[in-house]
């Protein structure tokens, strides 16, 4: 049956993913128990939904796994077979498969054309021929008596448009000869006055002629009843048809559900550090409530976003015209307005956020996957996940969160044999944790390790000419520590699969000041090592400095200027072709901005205005011909065609209309 | 099924000649309004417009073919073109409107390798005893074709 879907793939992919998650989650935790029946049973409820879905979809390949692994865990959860760690291993995989095509689906709108013959033929070995056929017809029944989530899902959305909903219940008359082409000319027919989204039994099996006289299916259609009817009867060979409307159905909640609630935590708060302690069939009663969450699509929220930045130029154009008409309500509109941009901006905020957990439900599998690999045991522990970050921010975080936690896991937990040596115990321990502070998120990746040897820093630093055997003598462990993220720069002797020869710090840097976001490491020889990184809330609108250069204005983010200066022109000096200056007993390079952007610079001033800017630990002055003033600006991306052009991070509309470029400070200093 | 979307071409005059852009590839045209300047920016690159909320470059395509560069007067004209998920304005002499050619009526572009507008050339429409040089977008914008 060839349906078009398209309208209902978004739909399909965002619940796929939920339930993909709850399965890793639920696998992981099997793995750790294989007697817990309720996780037994809430993996085959997860497997069931997710082939009744992808069956609707038209998604063979999938439905084929899915079935195979429910045909599986119906037999585990029976007590027909018992569940080992070679069971877990083949789900694993085929999680694994589902995830890849899912992804696959979500880039080609169709599902990858492999069978995964091997998978299932190994899925099949688990459950004995015999039992497969029995097993198989049970499942049947279990699909007749109800519908999954995902079809009232789709049935509900369909009401929402307006679209009608019908069950229709055929029989065929007795002396129908061709039951099957009978039906497939029904359910043609249908098919081409709307969509057919559940049928019982299922199609494949009316294709076959599994069924009596009888069979079901549901219809979302523009078509009215009266219509639907005529053109049913015209059909010869059936005997009766009924049609009763569906109203929008209530999503099955699960029965659990008074359990899961006096379990939710607060989502400012982190979990409770001990929850870990409170037991594993506790712990059972959290598996994942399915998040309720209010899915939009992103272009949807962009748009949002554009009308509250819209908002916010109107906004910043009033100011202007306030400085020429002194009038006191016009001074309390813009009040108003302010205040309703503020709150605009930050519902729309709010909107985008995305708990951290989208980044960190990926770690307990990594983790496990890298600690059999190392024989290494670790113990990963991770607060926080509620923390809500920007969307585009999650995007970005994820690849130096991996780089991270792999250097800790390779790097930095020692084998269990040389941690019982030392006194610690043989799990060694990972944490992950996220908070809220201020107008940006922490996270902190902390491991009970062997900590960085910084005098084996100090010696290689010195060895590859960073610094001086001088500088060496009284380097302080902190500016040894930030050596550490220059390019190119490893401790580790033995390079391994794992994290290579321990390059790219340097590169997760990179990643994070992109996002206008800092990294810092904390380590204690023989204790272990935490990297705080700290990003913010959000990219889309910062607070700015506009300056001007002749008559072109510019913005400078606030959040990288240290001070603004008047520099004399005496104070300015020239060493070689560079010029600097004394700045709070240190000597800092000196920026012409002007001649920088291509503009005539003029000599004729005594004093200069100097934005004395910082990126890390370093900082410059760039001179400025005159300030404007402080302003909330919106970033507007240059677009990939500009790609190539040096020094701006993107650019903002003014008040009055006119583009302004924003200054990209990490390329001045 | 397919609309006849792919022989409608936007055409603008640049000099005495005329040419067209595949008006799937043509969002709109727009009158010039303030462009603000980039620095260090190739020089066909005019500078960027504030597009109802979107800051899009403008490219002189005067200068762009090789041309000689001409003040903006009150007939030229931004087309804002998109290509793949890049966006820019295209500055012309002109535009006016948009013309049928069929397939049939378009040549290949001539082969001469001395001019450097040969490059972004996609054929030689005719249509009412006018010729239409026919732009490629792609090229136009520098995207490498994978």
């Amino acid at each position: 049956m060839d349906l078009d879907m398209n309208q209902y793939m978004n739909l399909f992919i965002e619940e796929v993913n939920e339930h993909l998650q709850n399965m890793n989650d639920i696998l992981l935790e099997l793995e750790k128990d294989t007697t817990n029946t309720s996780l037994i049973n809430e993996l085959f409820r997860v497997a069931h939904t997710l082939k009744g879905m992808s069956g609707t979809m038209g998604f063979v390949n999938m439905a084929d796994l899915t079935h195979e692994m429910e045909n599986v865990l119906d037999e585990v959860r029976n007590n027909r077979i018992k569940l080992n760690e070679s069971i877990v291993d083949i789900l694993f995989e085929c999680f694994d498969v589902l995830d890849e095509n899912i992804s696959y689906i979500i880039e080609n709108k169709k599902e990858m054309d492999s069978s995964n013959k091997e998978l299932i033929d190994r899925l099949r070995s688990i459950v004995s021929i015999d039992n497969n056929n029995d097993s198989a017809s049970s499942m049947e029944n279990v699909e007749n008596s109800k519908m999954n989530n995902y079809v009232m899902n789709v049935i509900n959305e369909a009401s929402k448009r307006g679209l009608n909903v019908f069950n229709i219940d055929i029989s065929l008359s007795p002396t129908c000869m061709l039951k099957s082409a009978r039906a497939f000319v029904i359910i043609n027919t249908l098919d081409a006055m709307g969509d057919i989204v559940y049928t019982n039994p299922p199609t494949e099996d009316i294709e076959d002629e599994k069924f009596d006289l009888k069979f079901s299916l549901t219809l979302i259609t523009a078509v009215d009843k009266d219509i639907l009817l005529s053109t049913l009867n015209k059909i010869s060979e059936v005997e009766s048809i009924e049609i009763e409307v569906v109203e929008s159905v209530e999503l099955e909640e699960t029965e659990d559900i008074e359990h899961y609630d006096s379990q939710f935590i607060d989502p400012k708060v982190y979990k409770d550090v001990n929850s870990k302690k409170s037991g594993d069939k506790d712990k059972m009663n959290k598996v994942k409530k399915v998040a309720k969450t209010v899915r939009v699509d992103i272009d949807r929220l962009d748009n949002l976003m554009n009308l509250a930045s819209e908002l916010i130029i109107i906004k910043n154009r009033m100011d202007d015209l306030s400085g020429t008409s002194n009038r006191e309500d016009m001074l309390q509109t813009i009040e108003y307005l302010e205040r309703i941009t503020t709150n605009l901006h930050n519902a729309v905020m709010k909107v985008r956020m995305v708990p951290i957990e989208r980044v960190f439900n990926r770690f307990p599998r990594m983790v496990r996957d890298l600690s059999k690999e190392l024989n290494k045991k670790v113990d990963l522990r991770m607060y926080g996940e509620n923390t809500e970050v920007d969307r585009t921010v999650i995007d970005e975080i994820g690849d130096p969160l991996i780089h991270i936690i792999r250097n800790s896991l390779d790097h930095g937990i020692e084998d269990p044999q040389e941690r019982v040596k030392l006194g610690k115990p043989e799990e060694g321990k990972l944490i992950l944790k996220a908070y809220p502070d201020g107008n940006n998120v922490v996270i902190e990746v902390i491991d009970d390790g062997g900590g960085i040897d910084f005098e084996k820093v100090k010696q290689k630093s010195i060895d590859r000419g960073l610094i001086t055997e001088v500088e060496g003598e009284k380097i302080t462990e902190k500016e040894l520590a930030n050596i550490l993220f220059e390019p190119g720069f490893s401790t580790s002797d033995k390079i391994t699969e794992v994290s290579g020869r321990g390059v790219g710090l340097d590169v997760v840097k990179n990643k994070i000041e992109s996002i206008n976001g800092t990294i810092e490491l904390d380590s204690q020889r023989g204790k272990g090592t935490t990297f705080t990184i700290r990003i913010p809330l959000t990219l889309a609108i910062i607070q700015a400095l506009l300056i001007k250069l002749k008559d072109e204005t510019y913005a400078i983010p606030l959040s990288s200027i240290t001070e603004i200066i008047n520099v004399n022109k005496e104070n300015i000096r020239s060493i070689q072709e560079h010029e600097i200056m004394l700045y709070r007993g240190k000597t800092i390079p000196i920026v012409r901005l002007d001649k920088l952007m291509g503009l005539e610079m003029d000599e004729l001033t005594d004093e200069y205005i100097a934005v004395v800017v910082r990126k890390g630990d370093k900082l410059a002055a760039l001179l400025v011909n005159s300030l404007i003033g402080q302003q909330e600006i919106v970033i507007k991306p240059l677009g990939k065609y500009l790609s190539s052009i040096r020094y701006f991070t993107g650019a903002t509309i003014l008040g009055n209309g006119d583009v302004s470029l924003i200054l990209d400070v990490n390329s001045l200093v | 099924m397919t609309s006849n979307l792919h022989n409608k071409y936007v055409t603008f005059k640049l000099g005495k000649e005329y040419y067209g852009l595949p008006i799937d590839n043509v969002l709109s045209i727009e009158k010039p309004s303030k462009t603000t300047r980039i620095p260090n920016a190739p020089d066909y690159i005019i500078g960027l417009i504030n597009l109802r909320g979107d800051v899009i470059p403008v490219i002189d395509l005067r200068v762009k073919l090789g041309m000689e560069k001409i003040g903006i007067d009150k007939d030229s004209r931004i087309i804002i073109v998109r290509e793949k998920d890049i966006v820019v304005g295209l500055m012309v002499d002109s535009s006016k409107e948009v013309l049928d050619i069929d397939e049939e009526n378009i040549d290949k572009p001539p082969e001469s390798e001395d001019d450097t507008i040969v490059d972004y050339i996609s054929g030689i429409g005719k249509k009412d005893e006018r010729l239409v040089i026919i732009l490629n977008s792609m090229r136009l914008l520098d995207i490498r074709s994978q």
